[in-house]
């Protein structure tokens, strides 16, 4: 078989394990890169909020992961979306690969968020629309891993966390809107395309530890496809061919 | 340039110090541990299914 130069060959596999192979360490470097800028405007450079003192300085990792924790639903859901319509051997394993990075996500976002709200509101946690949503978040991101991890068939574990990831995708725009649409105690956006409220080293150091986020679970995301695919496709040759060869390094 | 006068003032944070530091202290323990972890796991299931395959092929060969 010869190759076809297409796209859809990407979606193989064969052809993404050693596409991510290669990809890998330069997502990591870019993230290490992208945090030491972030960090030193965010934590040297930029100043002090005239309301919230230097404790605002936990938005500069509470507003990524909690990007990162709706992004990386989004891009599960429409991995899910795709693997649903299309059948396609990629997508379940993409979803799976991005899952626990996803929830990791959810979770600093919430912790964050309760080291941020006791000193500048007197409580930890409150049922506010912003956090509670936000906590249902990391919920449905667990309860993928659990259902897909119950269910022993592949195939069947993937189209059931797929209709989950489906149905769980309403919370998104909730949370995000729930600023607007509910009174609450939670702050409203920082950020808008047209203004910012921020300063703008402030602003900039937000947005280099957003990217350093983003090359994190890009990176730590194809780390984990790679060692799905060998598992699933074991019986394979190239995954043979694979695991004879270079596979040994421990790359 | 640099905001802080002293690499104390640094630390002390105007007072939020426990709550920046446990932010970001969590946040880079979550950031080493879960690559090391994905590596561990990618390590032990490579040298699992090298020995399956390994036993598969004796097998067929007999």
């Amino acid at each position: 078989m010869k190759d076809r130069f297409n796209l859809y060959r990407f979606a193989s596999p064969a052809t993404f394990y050693p596409l991510a192979g290669t990809l890998i360490p330069w997502f990591v470097a870019l993230s290490v890169v992208f945090g030491l800028a972030g960090l030193w405007l965010g934590m040297l450079v930029a100043p002090t909020d005239f309301q919230q003192g230097e404790g605002y300085r936990i938005i500069f990792i509470h507003v990524p992961a909690s990007w990162m924790s709706m992004f990386i639903y989004l891009i599960m859901a429409g991995w899910a979306a795709i693997g649903l319509a299309f059948n396609t051997r990629l997508s379940g394993m993409m979803a799976q690969a991005l899952a626990p990075t996803g929830a990791l996500m959810a979770f600093l976002s919430l912790w964050t968020g309760a080291l941020w709200g006791k000193p500048m509101w007197g409580a930890w946690w409150v049922w506010d629309a912003r956090l509670t949503s936000e906590l249902i978040l990391l919920f449905l991101y667990i309860g993928y891993m659990a259902l897909t991890a119950a269910i022993d068939d592949a195939k069947r574990a993937d189209k059931a966390g797929g209709l989950l990831l489906l149905v769980g995708v309403v919370n998104i725009p909730i949370i995000y809107f729930s600023v607007k649409w509910w009174n609450t105690l939670h702050q409203g956006s920082s950020v808008n395309l047209t203004k910012s409220s921020m300063a703008e080293t402030m602003l900039w150091g937000m947005l280099l530890m957003a990217m350093c986020f983003w090359m994190y679970s890009i990176a730590i995301a194809l780390m984990r496809v790679r060692t799905i695919m060998l598992e699933r496709e074991r019986h394979t040759d190239w995954v043979k061919a694979e695991l004879l060869g270079k596979a040994g390094e421990g790359k | 340039m640099i905001h802080w006068n002293s690499f104390a003032d640094f630390i002390a944070m105007g007072g939020y110090g426990f709550y920046v530091w446990g932010s970001f202290g969590l946040t880079a323990l979550i950031m080493i541990v879960e690559p090391i972890v994905v590596v561990r796991n990618r390590k032990s299931t490579i040298a699992r299914l090298k020995r399956q395959l390994r036993a598969e092929t004796r097998n067929t060969a007999e």
